[in-house]
């Protein structure tokens, strides 16, 4: 192999790198600024409908890990009681078929993504945990229903103008640069 | 007349005893440039964290103070927090020697480096000769640690690093004497005030050899086969850690940092420069030939070990004998006139280049087996 | 991998798989046939869209299901998609193994996560999107990312002008790549490589040309080959490759139905007639086939996979002998390995 082209192409690589320095960076400091997640985004929990629910238990035959606890006892004719229903997020591989199964729209998934626990037994989540709340807001997965309240994901595509995520200039101090979100 | 001279004669005009006034001004200095070599070495870590960081688009360490200037700290003192560990089927007391003998040629370099029109340990009439000479040490410690880890990966780099630092020695070495040619002394202080013009002008070839050989010496990208990490994983200091792993860490910035300096002495007229202090000049230089290490490592491929030699002793070792043949004869015949060397050398630099580049094969392939 | 090395050089090679072996061929046989699509994922998790992709065609086949139109040309779009960001992972790695610190893999990773943002945002997650469904899609894409789609295709062309004149030129990465670790294109026929390694070697062979799948036989587009079948060549038609996906998804823009059904009548729970079935796609890696027995139950009988990667590595050891250790890690670098396709 020969150096046929003298090192003009390494002078030429040397320029694109020189010209990225003078891009803005496309890192986002984490805690500080979060970015607005897809709407469709399958979090950390599930969110129930606990005046849905029916008790089929379509959803534990959907699930492929046999992840979902579904205990149900006859109530008034016709009715299932959800005694239990409980889900083990530490086995759950998120990959929605619950909820696309669910026929009364009754779970969805959540838009949580912070739930780092310190035990494994807290993974486990039970009725309380996974039923509708404010903290608890399901996503639009499989329910575009809920797709109106949720914020518009901000993409790298897009410049933070245009409600993206990309900067368009170099920022003085990296330290912190506000909250994005 | 430097500034330990001036503080000798302070010290015997205030009547201390003849063993005081050798030995305090000498400490003291060791201590300064100890001192300074350590904190320019954090500075230097940072800033190339932080300076191909933003080559790469990202933002680099900017949690620790501001802007992320004591991350080197904060490193630091992890890796000193760490365990020191020595493998079972190491050598104990090569594998405990080895860093010392990596750093300490290092911070020795340093002792004739000059900071400014007198900031200088000590004047040696063989300034250049010595830091080629000490800076071969860390060769050795670098062998030693890889055969002391009794570990296959550094082993291979340690071979490397044999083949490679004795290699590339030679084109530094000759593309220097090119320097004392024209300047007819060894010291560092007088290369530096024979500098009117810049040698990197003057001489732009072994400027250009000189770099790429110091690039090799330090280990650096493109030739940093020594550590390369996607090879061998990371070379002769895999199996160190803790205060060990600091020393060959500080070691290699450390080198960066000498070579820069030397770079900035030999070529860049060291702390020469209008309206600023000669110190701030001096260390925008280093800044500024540390950066374009840095520049080049963000985007240079590795050669392979075969090519690397080949480079070495096919290219740049004929390339550096017709420089300096050049050289002699221009300061045997026009000895004066600078002007016309700088063409003439640009003129070599150019043709040099672009008949190697036709004639210059990269070494080897395939080997049967 | 287990070296023999003679010096720098390299006397033997033994490739050692099975370390990130799941069962995923046993699992899949107590699952249903949807329950199976999360599993694919986790195939080569790099390029997830186009497993799921596969192994739903291969069941669409044995069903005799037909797919809306709709849904044909998302998958195209979206598996375009993929085929790009697995060749900007592939890329970035191989440079990245070159010794480019992580510079150039950075670039890439940059236009990745624009696809991965765009895949976030149809299927909810980043890496294994469990999006395809046996018939269609599992929901439909928004607006949104059709407006997106066109955006990254009209901008996607200067990033790899880019690339190239980042690397494409650089002398030291010449020197390394050129002519090293050789697959000539006889041995490639001979152990059934595919995708970009057959490419390189000079053979022109492209399930989507070739056998076309889905609607891949309306689009225009080039399939592009190297001469030599070295590392050079491997990484030069994964570029062109990009340039070619781009097109392709350019027309399937074009020529997207606005609406309509996204997904064939097709129940959570369905059974499929007795019988076997193979059905292949072109995967980023290559050539990516499910093989389905089924006996008639909700679950198949059996379920087996021929995963690209693993069919290209077995001429690895004759690629790299004689070279040195350096030229081995390129080797595998622009081979494209993802561990989780061989060991499956």
């Amino acid at each position: 192999m020969k150096f046929e082209r003298y090192g003009v192409g390494i002078a030429k690589g040397l320029g694109m790198t020189m010209r990225h320095l003078f891009r803005a960076p496309i890192t986002v400091q984490y805690p500080e600024e979060k970015l607005k997640i897809s709407k469709r985004t399958r979090g950390n929990e599930l969110v129930w409908f606990p005046d849905r629910c029916t008790g089929c238990g379509t959803c534990t035959k959907a699930c492929p890990q046999g992840n979902i606890v579904l205990v149900t006892h006859r109530g008034e004719p016709n009715k299932f009681i959800v005694d239990k229903f409980e889900c083990d997020t530490g086995r759950c591989i998120f990959c929605g078929l619950c909820v696309e199964s669910c026929p009364y729209n009754a779970l969805a998934m959540s838009v949580k993504y912070e739930c780092a626990k310190y035990r494994r037994g807290d993974l486990v989540l039970g009725k309380e945990k996974m039923a509708v709340s404010a903290e608890n807001r399901p996503s639009a997965y499989c329910r575009p229903q809920f797709e109106e309240g949720l914020p518009a994901q901000s993409l790298l595509l897009y410049n933070r103008e245009e409600g993206g995520q990309k900067l368009k200039f170099i920022p003085l101090s990296t330290r912190k640069r506000g909250s994005h979100a | 007349m430097t500034l330990l001279d001036q503080f000798q004669l302070f010290l015997k005009a205030q009547g201390w005893p003849e063993w005081a006034y050798y030995t305090v001004p000498a400490l003291a200095g060791i201590v300064v440039i100890i001192g300074v070599v350590l904190a320019a070495v954090i500075v230097y870590i940072w800033w190339e964290r932080r300076f191909v960081a933003r080559i790469q688009i990202r933002l680099g360490p900017n949690r620790c103070g501001p802007e992320g200037i004591f991350q080197p700290i904060a490193t630091a003192v992890k890796i000193l927090l760490k365990e020191d560990i020595v493998p079972a089927n190491a050598d104990k007391v090569l594998h405990f020697i080895a860093p010392i003998v990596v750093f300490v040629p290092i911070l020795m370099i340093f002792a004739v480096v000059p900071f400014d029109r007198g900031a200088i340990l000590v004047d040696l009439n063989v300034g250049i000769v010595y830091v080629i000479a000490i800076s071969s040490i860390s060769v050795i410690g670098i062998f030693t640690a890889s055969w002391a880890s009794g570990n296959k990966y550094s082993f291979i780099s340690g071979l490397r690093s044999i083949s490679q630092m004795v290699s590339y020695e030679i084109p530094v070495v000759l593309s220097i004497v090119g320097v004392v040619l024209m300047t007819g002394s060894f010291s560092m202080i007088k290369i530096v005030e024979a500098q009117t013009v810049p040698f990197i002008l003057l001489q732009p070839l072994g400027f250009l050899l000189f770099f790429m050989g110091a690039l090799a010496e330090m280990n650096r990208s493109p030739f940093d086969l020594l550590e390369a990490d996607s090879e061998i994983v990371a070379g002769y200091h895999l199996e160190y850690s803790g205060m060990k792993f600091a020393m060959f860490y500080l070691g290699e910035y450390g080198m960066a940092l000498a070579y820069s300096a030397v770079i900035t002495t030999v070529f860049l007229s060291g702390w020469q420069g209008p309206f600023l202090p000669g110190v701030i000049w001096f260390l925008v230089k280093v800044m500024l030939v540390f950066s374009v290490i840095v520049w080049i490592r963000s985007m240079m491929p590795r050669m392979r070990v075969d090519q690397l030699m080949s480079f070495a002793w096919k290219a740049m070792l004929p390339m550096a004998l017709i420089n300096l043949l050049v050289i002699a004869v221009e300061v045997l015949v026009i000895p004066s006139l600078q002007w016309l060397m700088l063409i003439i050398n640009f003129g070599l630099a150019a043709v040099l280049i672009l008949l190697f580049s036709r004639i210059f094969t990269l070494g080897g392939g395939r080997v049967e087996v | 991998m287990r070296l023999t090395l003679d010096g720098e050089v390299i006397t033997d090679v033994e490739p050692i798989v099975g370390y990130l072996h799941r069962g995923i061929e046993k699992l899949a046989e107590t699952r249903t046939y949807t329950q199976i699509i999360p599993l694919t994922d986790r195939l080569d998790y790099l390029a997830s869209m186009t497993n799921n992709v596969a192994y739903c065609m291969a069941v669409e086949k044995l069903g005799g299901i037909k797919v809306p139109e709709r849904a044909e040309y998302l998958r195209v779009i979206i598996s375009e998609m993929i085929r790009i960001s697995s060749h900007l992972m592939a890329i970035g790695s191989f440079l990245n193994d070159c010794g480019a610190f992580f510079t150039p893999l950075l670039y890439m990773w940059r236009e990745r996560e624009k696809i991965l943002d765009m895949c976030d945002m149809i299927s909810g997650q980043r890496l294994l999107y469990n999006f395809m469904r046996v018939g269609g899609l599992s929901q439909d894409v928004p607006a949104e990312f059709i407006t997106s789609v066109k955006k990254f295709v009209a901008e996607m062309p200067r990033y790899i002008d880019e690339y190239n004149q980042l690397v494409k030129e650089n002398e030291v990465f010449l020197a390394r790549s050129k002519g090293v670790g050789i697959l000539p294109k006889e041995t490639a026929i001979a152990i059934g490589a595919s995708g970009p390694v057959l490419r390189a070697s000079g053979m022109k062979w492209d399930v989507r040309k070739m056998d076309p799948y889905s609607v891949y036989d309306r689009f225009d587009f080039e399939v592009p080959t190297g001469q030599n079948g070295d590392c050079y060549d491997r990484y030069w038609v994964r570029i062109l490759e990009m340039t070619q996906s781009l097109r392709i998804m350019e027309q399937a823009l074009a020529q997207l139905p606005a609406k309509g059904p996204i997904c064939a009548d097709v129940p959570q729970f369905f059974t499929l007639p007795a019988g076997e079935v193979y059905g292949y796609i072109e995967a980023p890696k290559g050539n990516l086939g499910f093989y389905i027995v089924s006996d008639g139950s909700i679950a198949p009988y059996r379920l087996h996979i021929y995963p690209p990667t693993l069919i290209n590595i077995t001429a690895f050891a004759d690629m790299v002998k004689g070279w040195k250790v350096a030229d081995l890690i390129l080797t595998f670098g622009s081979m494209d390995v993802v561990l989780g396709e061989i060991d499956r």
